[in-house]
């Protein structure tokens, strides 16, 4: 009985609204299998004409659009000088030369557990805001939602809001209608091309591939994905839109599996609600002293909705929770003059206490919340920590894996090691290389080098890594063991910042 | 018949039947995909288009070349060719500097050292091993211990001219006399003489072992080549025996094994496989890991 809970839900839900969900649940309910009756695997997508609307979610909903797109059209045209030698903006990808910039940070291919660290972060706070009130990611800020926003708003400007567009789509081909088509998809080619141009400018020089593009002179890499992300935008927000978040995305599945009831969502008060009635039918009840509900079932909350649900049945995974199904029933709670927020973030169990007659009770700050800031701040710290204590040089070993040891004709032993010096600073530096741990091992660097009170010194390049294949030799094994545990330090001759690594010196097997 | 829908449907499986029937069994009418079918045919297309534009089919004593003349053989050259261009500068610059230039410049030395690697495991490895730690009879190159010289010179000359190769050139002459085997010496001299040359780099003997004796035998037959000390001679690739390196093993039985058969070593020249950049690559490769001389 348990497992059947779900899909009955989610049939409930849909049922009104007509979603092609509920006929995928209908097809799977035992009434309907019967054999010869099969409906086919696929179901076809019925267009949704989402309603204009106003109101404080929608207000939202354009500031965060016009935040986030304007960070991401506008960021790679933002400098920042890092000094000679070194790209001067502020964020770039720079491929070849294994660099990522952000502002003051440069990371390099070696600190990718950064990267590990940012996805954390941004995991943490996608659970957080879960728990805080559900789906707020997929109703505000997921690309997906902001780029079908952009592409619904540039169909109402051309082929005019749901009733106008709707009847002309009924209707028959008229020359006006196809002009209307054509601009839309110009409009929303363009956007999705640039969207796709603005991709590539995280990974050049964005004035100077934005002026070879132009001149046709860009590397062909630069226009094929350019490309690929016009296709992509321009299918998954002009055509596939909700579809993505019902049948594509993983989210709303995961999203499902970690919610829990105190969970803020966009809900339908069915207490304030029910029962529903026109607005005449339903005064008169109130006027004869009967229980009436606010509702007025005129259905606008359907309308505006972009994926097509009816809130009024309950939570479903078609409802991105943006919360546009508020703005329209407040508008018309205003109109008949009832209070506002028929439609709110709520709880189930809110509706349940005040059919009870008791007082809502909210719990934002509850033992799950606290968990999720609490990974927030702690892997934040860590991140900070590590990013604001860490040296500008690095040091690798490889052990010569073929000899690991060489016999000498002195009888000394000897190990070969391949040593990448990494040095992040702008200005080039001298390292000392010696090793610790094996007593009397002296230190050779291949090539023609320095040195410094006996000890090799390797130059290193400003911003650049330097391999060097470097001899320790050594007499007597000192322990009997086979491994002696060695460490490398690369000393900086003039500041003395060091970078070590560990590694071992191998003796003949007694 | 009973149920078989007028219509031709199967009702159990709702399946429409292609009227075939055998053995009261019917043949469900399950056609393939439509998308599969015609990528079936366009790949048919595609292959026709194929046979035009590329080789393709056999003839009697030559093939059918296809529009546009295309061959693997000219495809493979255009890319080695290609490779060459954009090796071209620095290949150049190793080609005209002198061995120890490239050791001392950082970026040729690390374009000649990755140059040279696939060189040595293609042509050295078989022997030398692909570490170049050796095996008996092929010496370890990673030491300190060199048969005909470790400077970068001697390297390279080796490595041109190869050593007792068949090279006007090359290292030599021949190799250890075979002293038993000819009849030079007789067994009990090469067991004593044995002996000797295991005494002299400090290893243990076997107890009552005559080493005067030893070392006259040695000074007779064997100076000549090895030297008076034992030191080895690097013009004739004598090893030095007084080290704690040997080529072949040092235990008793090894050493009474090549007095007794003779030991001649050689290595191919490789001038005539190998480009004279290569050569130096491999020089300087041979050199860095570790038991070049200056």
């Amino acid at each position: 009985m348990q497992a059947a809970a779900p899909t009955r839900r989610l049939t409930d839900a849909c049922k009104d609204s007509g979603c092609s969900l509920y006929r995928i649940a209908e097809r799977a309910t035992p009434e309907n299998d019967d054999p010869g009756s099969e409906p086919p695997l696929y179901v076809a997508r019925e267009k949704i004409y989402p309603q204009r609307v106003r109101g404080t979610y929608r207000r939202a909903k354009w500031i965060i659009l016009f935040v986030t797109l304007g960070i991401y059209y506008a960021l790679p045209f933002v400098r920042w000088h890092r000094g000679a030698g070194a790209p001067g903006q502020a964020v770039l990808i720079d491929l070849p030369g294994r660099r990522f910039y952000f502002f003051f940070i440069e990371i390099w291919p070696q600190e990718v557990y950064y990267l590990t660290g940012l996805l954390i972060l941004a995991a943490m706070a996608l659970f957080l805001m879960n728990a805080v009130a559900g789906r707020v990611w997929c109703g505000y800020l997921c690309p997906q939602t902001v780029w079908t926003d952009l592409f619904q708003t540039i169909e109402r400007w051309t082929e005019g809001d749901r009733r106008e567009h709707e009847r002309r789509n009924a209707g028959p081909w008229t020359a006006e209608r196809v002009a209307r088509l054509g601009v839309k998809h110009v409009l929303w080619l363009m956007v999705a091309w640039w969207t796709g141009g603005a991709w590539v400018l995280y990974f050049a020089d964005a004035p100077t591939l934005v002026a070879s593009l132009a001149t046709f002179e860009a590397p062909l890499v630069a226009y094929a994905w350019i490309g690929i992300l016009t296709f992509t935008t321009y299918t998954l927000a002009g055509h596939m839109r909700e579809q993505v978040c019902l049948y594509m995305c993983p989210w709303p599945r995961i999203q499902a599996a970690l919610t829990d009831e105190w969970a803020l969502n966009v809900t339908y008060r069915y207490d304030r609600g029910e029962p529903r009635g026109s607005v005449k039918k339903n005064e008169a009840l109130r006027a004869r002293g009967i229980p009436a509900g606010d509702c007025i079932d005129c259905r606008q909350c359907v309308a505006v909705c972009p994926t097509g649900v009816d809130i009024r049945n309950g939570l479903s995974l078609g409802c991105i929770q943006c919360g546009l199904c508020i703005d329209a029933c407040d508008a018309v709670m205003a109109k008949i003059g009832r209070p506002p927020r028929l439609i709110a973030y709520d709880t189930d169990i809110n509706i349940k206490r005040r059919l009870d007659g008791l007082k809502p009770i909210y719990r934002i700050v509850r033992g799950r919340t606290a968990l999720y800031a609490a990974i927030i701040a702690a892997v934040g710290v860590i991140m900070l920590y590590t990013l604001a204590t860490r040296g500008h040089e690095g040091i690798n070993v490889i052990h010569d894996r073929n000899p690991l040891y060489v016999r000498l004709s002195n009888g000394d032993i000897r190990n070969a090691f391949s040593v990448h010096l990494l040095n992040k600073a702008l200005e080039e530096r001298r390292f000392i290389l010696a090793v610790e741990g094996v007593p009397g091992a002296a230190v050779q660097v291949i090539g023609d080098n320095e040195s410094e009170a006996g000890e090799p010194v390797v130059a290193v390049g400003p911003d650049q890594t330097r391999e060097v294949r470097v001899l320790v030799t050594a007499r007597g094994n000192p322990t009997g063991s086979i491994n002696t545990p060695l460490t490398f330090r690369a000393a900086d001759t003039k500041s003395g910042e060091a970078a070590v690594a560990d590694d071992y010196f191998r003796w003949p097997a007694p | 018949m009973a149920d078989q829908h007028p219509s031709g449907i199967d009702r159990l499986t709702g399946t429409a039947t292609t009227g075939h029937v055998w053995d009261g069994i019917r043949e469900l009418n399950n056609p393939l995909p439509r998308w599969w079918v015609w990528v079936f045919y366009a790949t048919i297309v595609w292959a026709v288009g194929y046979w035009v534009v590329y080789p393709a089919w056999p003839l009697v004593s030559s093939y059918s070349a296809g529009m546009f003349g295309w061959h693997s053989r000219t495809s493979i050259v255009t890319d080695l060719d290609d490779l060459q261009k954009l090796r071209g500068a620095m290949a150049g610059k190793i080609a005209a500097a002198p061995l120890q230039a490239i050791e001392n410049d950082p970026e040729m030395l690390a374009f000649a050292r990755a140059e040279a690697k696939p060189l040595f495991a293609e042509n050295c490895a078989p022997c030398h091993g692909t570490g170049a730690a050796g095996a008996k009879g092929f010496p370890n190159l990673n030491d300190d211990d060199w048969l005909w010289g470790g400077t970068l010179d001697d390297v390279a000359q080796t490595i041109r001219h190869g050593a007792r190769a068949a090279d006007s050139q090359t290292r030599g002459p021949g190799g250890m006399p075979a002293f038993g085997r000819d009849g030079i010496l007789k067994r009990d001299d090469i067991l004593t003489v044995a002996q000797f040359v295991r005494s002299l780099s400090g290893l243990p003997v076997e107890p009552g072992a005559d080493l005067a004796t030893g070392q006259k035998i040695f000074a007779d037959n064997c100076a000549v080549c090895h030297g008076p000390g034992g030191k080895g001679n690097r013009a004739l690739g004598a090893p030095n025996l007084t080290d704690a390196i040997w080529l072949y093993g040092s235990d008793a039985a090894t050493i009474v094994e090549g007095l007794w058969n003779g030991r001649n070593g050689q290595m191919p020249a490789w001038a005539s496989r190998l480009d004279d950049t290569a050569i130096k690559s491999l020089a300087v490769y041979v050199h860095t890991l570790g038991g070049g001389e200056k």
